[in-house]
C-alpha cells in the first residue's frame, strides 16, 4: 500500500465547467439507473483534468453531491487509486517506470535525467512550477523499456540523452513527439522481424 | 515457427490499419450473423472443443466459464466484462490488441455477449492506457455507426452496448472481483469467492469476466473451428499466444506464437538473443513478475505452455517473459519486484499488506549484504505465511517470485550475507517470536 495525503493548500470551492458537466452526464448514462456511483472514477478524472492535473477536497465533496453518495466513499476512492493526484503536480507530469523490466534496461538513467532537469526530489515542482516527476510502477510497455509517461503520452525506448532532450522540450513549453525514440515501429522486433513479412511489404 | 496464415493477430505491428474497412479485409465482421445463427450451445461447444484457456494469467478454460452463466435470463440482467487492466510487469500484449486489433475484440464481445446472454459489456482499461483507450473508443464509435453493435448488432438480432471504464492505476483491479468493485465505484478490494461472479457479479448480477486476448481470439476460433485451434500447441495447452519478450535481449518485442514453443527459440529467433550471448543468461521470469523465475540450466529445454511451466514450479501467467542476464544483480531485481507488490497491495488482508513490506525490506538488505544468515530461512517462512492466507491470489503472486529466488539463488544470497544471527539459540528467543515456527526445529 502507498501512503497518500491530500495537499495542505486547498481551494475553497470547486464546480464542473460546462464541458466537464457534459462529459460527466455522458458517462453517468453508461451505467444502469441507480448505479451512478460507478461513474465516480471517471468524474474524479474529469475533475483532475479541469483543475490543472490534481484533485482538491472540494472537488470530492462536489462529486459526492453530484452522484448522491457519501463524501467518505469518494474520498476512499480518490486516496486508493494512485493516478489521482491529491496535490499539485504541474502542467507536465512526468512518470518514470522503474519496475524490474525497465530497471534492468537502465531506468535509473531516466531518473537521473529528471533529477537534473526538473527537481532534486520526487513530486517536487520544478523552479518554474510547470513540471514535476515521480517514479511509478509498471506502465505496461515493457518491451519498449525504458520508458516514461508525460501526461497521457508514452515515450518509449529511451536513454539518458533522449530523456534530457524531451525534458528540455517540455520545459520550453513544446510538445515532444510520443512513441519510440529509436525509430522502431510499435512493438515489432527491431530490424529482426521474422513474422508477417508479406503484410509488412504489402 | 507458426505459419503466417495461422496467426490470429495479423495486424499486431499495425501494418494494415485498425479501422472497420481494413479489419474486414482481414476477415473480421464478415459473417457474424452466420455464427450467431448456429446458436449459443454451438458457440460454447466450439470454444470448449478448442480447449481455449484464459489468457489473463490463471488459464481457466473459457468454454467452461461461459457455461456457468445461467441458461435462462432471469429478472437480473447478465453482464460481460472485459479485463484490460493489464499491469503485470513484463506484460504488454493487451495494449497492442486495444490499439491495433480493436475490431477483433469488439466482435469477440458481441459473440461472447450473445453466448452468455449479456446486453451490456464493459471494457475495464487501466488508466495509464488513456491514449490506447481513446483509439478503442473511436473503433467502438465506428462500429456503432456501421450498425455492428447497438440495436440488432451486425444483423444478428442481438442488442449490445459496449462501454469503456478507465481504471486509475491499481494493479489489484486486474483481479476479477476487485475489478467488479472498482466498476461499481468503490475501492478495488477483492471479494470473497464463492459466490463466483458468474452467478453474483457486477451489481449482484451474473457476470462473465474475460481477458482481452481471450475474447479477441474467439471470432477466429468460431470461423476456423475449434478443431483448428486445438490442432496448434498440445493437448490442453492449445492455440496461439502473444508472447512479450522484454529485458536483456537484443530485440525486445511482442510476437504471436504457437503454445508449447521452446523458450530458447523465442529468445534466440524472435528477440535476437540475450545481450552478451546465450551464455550470459542468468535467469528468466517466464510469465509476468508473479511467476517464479527459472535459472539458465532449465531454459535450454523449457517449452512455454501452462502445464510444462507448472511442472517446473512456475507458470505461464500472462506470457510476459523477462530475460535477466549476468550483468544484473538478481537479488536487486527481485527486491524491485517485491517493492512493486508492497506498493500495489490493496491493504485488505493483513498477511499481504504487512508481509509484502517485510519481503521488500528483507530483500533490500540482502541485496546490500546486510542481512544475517538466519534471515534467508526467515524470508522463506514469511512467504509461506502470506501464500494461501489471503482473499485473492495477490498473496501467491507476491510470494512466488521470492520463493523462486530462494529456490534457485539461495547460495548467492548466503554468499553475500554472512552476519551471525542476532539470536543464537532457539531457547533464548523471546516469546514474542512466533513459537509455532520454532517447533519444527525443536
Amino acid at each position: 500500500m502507498s501512503l497518500r495525503r491530500p495537499s495542505k493548500d486547498q481551494p475553497e470551492s470547486f464546480e464542473f465547467n460546462a464541458s466537464s458537466l457534459e462529459a460527466a452526464n455522458k458517462i453517468i448514462a453508461n451505467y444502469p439507473k441507480g448505479k451512478q456511483q460507478s461513474a465516480v472514477m471517471a468524474l474524479l478524472y474529469i475533475a483532475q483534468r479541469q483543475n490543472n492535473n490534481w484533485i482538491p477536497l472540494a472537488a470530492m465533496k462536489y462529486i459526492a453531491k453530484f452522484l448522491n453518495m457519501p463524501y467518505i466513499k469518494v474520498y476512499e476512492v480518490a486516496t486508493f487509486y494512485s493516478m489521482y493526484n491529491l496535490s499539485p503536480v504541474g502542467k507536465y507530469f512526468v512518470q518514470v517506470c522503474t519496475t524490474t523490466p525497465c530497471m534492468i534496461r537502465g531506468a535509473n538513467k531516466l531518473v537521473e535525467a529528471c533529477k537534473e532537469k526538473i527537481s532534486e526530489n520526487e513530486t517536487e515542482l520544478s523552479s518554474d512550477k510547470s513540471c514535476s516527476w515521480m517514479e511509478v510502477e509498471c506502465l505496461g510497455a515493457c518491451v519498449n523499456a525504458p520508458m516514461m509517461q508525460i501526461n497521457d503520452d508514452y515515450y518509449e525506448d529511451l536513454d539518458k540523452e533522449k530523456t534530457l532532450e524531451i525534458l528540455d522540450k517540455i520545459l520550453n513549453g513544446e510538445k515532444p513527439m510520443p512513441g519510440s525514440y529509436r525509430g522502431r515501429i510499435n512493438n515489432e522486433p527491431e530490424n529482426n522481424r521474422k513474422t508477417l513479412l508479406d503484410v509488412k511489404n504489402a | 515457427m507458426l505459419k503466417d496464415q495461422d496467426r490470429i493477430f495479423k495486424n499486431l505491428y499495425n501494418d494494415l490499419g485498425s479501422d472497420v474497412a481494413s479489419s474486414q479485409k482481414r476477415g473480421d465482421w464478415v459473417n457474424t450473423k452466420d455464427l450467431t445463427d448456429k446458436g449459443r450451445d454451438w458457440i460454447i461447444n466450439e470454444i470448449k472443443d478448442s480447449q481455449l484457456r484464459g489468457r489473463g494469467g490463471a488459464g481457466f478454460p473459457t468454454g467452461l466459464k461461459w457455461s456457468f452463466a445461467p441458461k435462462e435470463l432471469g429478472s437480473r440482467p447478465h453482464y460481460l466484462v472485459i479485463n484490460a487492466d493489464e499491469s503485470e510487469p513484463g506484460t504488454c500484449k493487451d495494449r497492442d490488441i486495444l490499439r491495433f486489433e480493436p475490431h477483433k475484440l469488439i466482435e469477440g464481445c458481441l459473440l461472447a455477449s450473445y453466448a452468455v446472454q449479456a446486453h451490456v459489456c464493459y471494457i475495464y482499461i487501466r488508466g495509464e492506457y488513456f491514449v490506447d483507450g481513446q483509439k478503442l473508443q473511436r473503433a467502438i464509435d465506428e462500429a456503432y455507426e456501421k450498425k455492428l453493435i447497438g440495436k440488432n448488432a451486425a444483423g444478428t438480432g442481438w442488442d449490445l452496448d459496449i462501454h469503456i471504464h478507465y481504471g486509475a492505476g491499481a494493479y489489484i483491479c486486474g483481479e476479477e472481483t476487485a475489478l467488479l468493485e472498482s466498476l461499481e465505484g468503490k475501492k478495488g478490494q477483492p471479494r470473497l469467492k464463492p459466490p463466483f461472479p458468474a452467478l453474483i457479479g457486477l451489481y449482484g448480477c451474473p457476470t462473465i469476466i474475460n481477458n482481452v486476448e481471450t475474447i479477441a481470439v474467439v471470432p477466429t476460433i468460431l470461423r476456423r473451428g475449434g478443431k483448428w485451434f486445438a490442432s496448434l500447441g498440445r493437448e490442453k495447452n492449445t492455440g496461439t499466444k502473444i508472447f512479450c519478450i522484454s529485458g536483456n535481449v537484443n530485440n525486445p518485442c511482442n510476437v504471436e506464437e504457437e503454445m508449447n514453443i521452446p523458450l530458447k527459440e523465442l529468445i534466440e529467433v524472435h528477440a535476437g538473443g540475450v545481450v552478451g550471448g546465450w551464455d550470459n543468461l542468468q535467469a528468466v521470469i517466464p510469465g509476468g513478475s508473479s511467476m517464479p523465475l527459472i535459472p539458465k540450466e532449465k531454459c535450454e529445454t523449457l517449452t512455454m505452455d501452462f502445464d510444462s511451466l507448472v511442472a517446473e514450479k512456475s507458470g505461464l501467467g500472462t506470457a510476459g517473459i523477462v530475460v535477466i542476464n549476468k550483468d544484473q544483480d538478481i537479488i536487486k531485481c527481485m527486491a524491485r519486484i517485491a517493492r512493486f507488490y508492497k506498493h500495489e497491495s490493496c491493504g485488505q488482508c493483513t498477511p499481504c499488506r504487512e508481509g509484502s513490506g517485510w519481503m521488500w525490506r528483507m530483500l533490500e538488505r540482502m541485496a546490500r549484504g546486510e542481512a544475517s544468515k538466519d534471515e534467508v530461512d526467515m524470508l522463506g517462512d514469511v512467504t509461506k505465511q502470506i501464500e494461501g492466507h489471503t482473499i485473492c491470489a495477490f498473496g501467491e503472486g507476491s510470494s512466488w517470485p521470492v520463493q523462486g529466488l530462494l529456490r534457485h539463488f539461495k547460495d548467492e544470497i548466503k554468499k553475500r550475507n554472512k552476519f551471525d544471527p542476532i539470536i543464537k539459540e532457539n531457547k533464548n528467543i523471546p516469546y514474542l517470536v512466533d513459537q509455532h515456527l520454532l517447533d519444527k526445529n525443536a
